[in-house]
């Protein structure tokens, strides 16, 4: 039986395993939770779109005790499961340059297959609800709230993450100007900003107007205003923003000199 | 989130027979739909993708207006040069609405289309008519100060978040849709809402599986065009109250004034009565005033939001003084 994803960020192991489809981890989970009664929360048993972590943990307890339930005898034996799973789906995305193919439930937003499925840990779920912008992504180009986007509707698209701005040890200059500028505390938004700021400079460069545009047919210069304004999706629990909007200055005079 | 069957048409035509069935629903952004789907207040079958529908594009019309493709993106039209040197209003009115990030997906469509964000639609807890029909309305004795005072109804004084909507109502613009059976209307979108009634779960007058395909723009009306948004915070934040206007006027008087206000009602609330008392009157702060008592005359708060109805008053009267320059 085939891997359902070949990852080759993965370094699990698990998810490599040809003797393992994800596809039927939920069955696996309810074997062994209703015959061992293990640790694993009811919870996570439902749950139709498995984490890495939960494989991992029915992974570890059916190796632990040396009951490996066959997923498709799992499968036959009428989990109810199976009455109530979405139809899975194929979807292919481009990531930081890398192409993948992945099997999801169509619930899975792009946020998590990027974070459970392809191990990008860089775009954080914040709010889960499009209003802190910790998951802010790149997309075709263009920044978006991967939490309310379906990964399904994004086959074959391209998405950069702060993974893959970076060029190997070399930083990409909004991301050097963040160091420089402190333009963190906790850092759990960073990723967000960094993504945010760089694609908004783009669309700066388009000829974008914004709210804070006294005339919106003229195309602004980008005053401390107007990145405020621009930025105001992406959320600053430490309230670094002073020195995110002079990192963003930083970069924005760079690129016009 | 509760499992669905997820289908991307390949036509209109097909999109709208899939959506036509109970339960289906048209998803295009989904910066609405998804996040109401997680909490379950939202609860499709089967969702229809029209992502791949040949519904973009920014046109000009014969008329000398412009059609807005519902596949549009917030973003997009706001960018155009067209809109933006043409129908001012309607872009500063996209760009006080969400975030860049949201911009980039919400549609033209979709827009429309989004949900009201009151805080019991959202609370599943509480009782909701428009959410679970029946359960009564948090809303009337609850924390409302988001809530609609004008045309309420005792089941349900949601208010209409879009401030796209309020521009285009001003604006006179019509949604071009199609039925499953291939047939094609056009709704001003003034027209396109229901009051709430007794079924403040039926929001619009589209029907099962009818399609935005577009929205079009008659040519800009004459006069100086300004949205202006009262919110909690300076940016990211639904309107409290925002008015839409469109004012032409010659040095003493006003010739022609379009009015319409956000987060007052169910809907975008063109004031007629607004635009009658301003029109020939004079560029006065009492004729801004009177033209705000006109229009609020029938508001009714419930509490919480009764500073909404004054808030309304001034804010339309500051948004006259900006646009004839006067006060």
């Amino acid at each position: 039986m085939p891997a359902v994803f070949d990852d080759p960020w993965c370094a699990c192991g698990t998810c490599r395993d040809p003797g393992l489809d994800l596809r039927f981890t939920a069955s696996v989970g309810r074997a062994v939770n209703e015959g061992l009664a293990t640790a694993m929360t009811q919870n996570s048993n439902e749950r139709l779109h498995l984490t890495r972590r939960t494989v991992l943990e029915v992974g570890t307890a059916a190796a632990a005790l040396s009951v490996i339930a066959h997923p498709q005898s799992a499968r036959a034996a009428g989990s109810p499961d199976a009455a109530t799973r979405a139809d899975l789906a194929t979807v292919g995305l481009r990531v930081n340059g890398h192409s993948h193919t992945l099997t999801l439930d169509p619930r899975t937003t792009l946020l998590d297959a990027l974070r459970e499925h392809l191990a990008l840990t860089g775009p954080k779920k914040g709010c889960d609800q499009g209003q802190c912008g910790a998951c802010t992504v790149i997309v075709n180009g263009q920044r978006i709230n991967s939490c309310l986007a379906l990964a399904v509707m994004h086959d074959g698209d391209d998405v950069t993450t702060i993974e893959g701005l970076a060029r190997s040890d070399d930083l990409h200059p909004m991301q050097a100007a963040f160091v420089r500028h402190d333009g963190l505390q906790c850092g759990y938004c960073t990723p967000g900003q960094i993504c945010s700021a760089v694609a908004m400079l783009a669309e700066h460069k388009a000829g974008w107007a914004s709210y804070a545009t006294a005339d919106v047919a003229e195309v602004p210069a980008l005053s401390h205003a107007e990145i405020a304004e621009r930025m105001s999706g992406n959320i600053c629990r430490c309230s670094a923003y002073a020195n995110i909007v002079a990192a963003i200055r930083d970069v924005a005079q760079g690129e016009r000199a | 989130m509760k499992p669905f069957r997820y289908e991307r048409a390949r036509d209109v035509a097909a999109a709208c027979a899939s959506a036509a069935e109970p339960a289906a629903k048209f998803i295009a952004g989904g910066t609405n739909l998804v996040d109401l789907m997680k909490l379950q207040i939202e609860t499709p079958a089967q969702l229809v993708d029209i992502n791949a529908l040949p519904l973009g594009g920014i046109e000009e019309t014969a008329e000398q207006g412009l059609r807005i493709g519902a596949l549009v993106t917030n973003s997009a039209a706001a960018a155009d040069m067209r809109v933006r040197r043409r129908y001012p209003l309607l872009a500063q009115a996209i760009l006080a609405g969400a975030s860049g990030q949201l911009r980039n997906k919400a549609t033209t469509g979709g827009n429309l289309l989004q949900r009201t964000r009151c805080p019991y639609f959202y609370d599943t807890t509480k009782p909701c008519n428009k959410r679970a029909p029946g359960s009564g309305c948090a809303a009337l004795a609850g924390l409302n100060r988001m809530n609609a005072v004008l045309d309420v109804s005792d089941n349900c004084i949601a208010a209409h978040p879009s401030d796209m909507a309020v521009a285009m109502t001003a604006l006179d613009a019509r949604v071009e849709t199609v039925s499953r059976d291939g047939s094609t209307r056009t709704i001003p979108v003034d027209a396109l809402y229901r009051a709430p009634g007794d079924t403040p779960h039926i929001e619009t007058v589209l029907e099962p599986g009818e399609l935005i395909r577009a929205v079009v723009l008659p040519p800009p009306p004459p006069g100086r065009q300004i949205y202006r948004k009262v919110r909690d915070r300076a940016s990211y934040a639904f309107a409290l109250v925002s008015v839409a206007a469109i004012v032409a006027h010659d040095e003493n008087r006003v010739q022609d004034a379009r009015i319409a206000f956000g987060g007052l009602s169910y809907k975008p609330w063109r004031s007629a009565d607004a635009e009658r008392t301003l029109a020939g009157g004079a560029l006065t702060r009492a004729s801004y005033d009177a033209a705000g008592v006109a229009a609020l005359a029938n508001a009714r708060g419930y509490g919480h939001n009764d500073f909404k109805i004054p808030l309304a008053r001034r804010t339309l009267r500051a948004t006259l003084a900006e646009a004839t320059g006067t006060i």
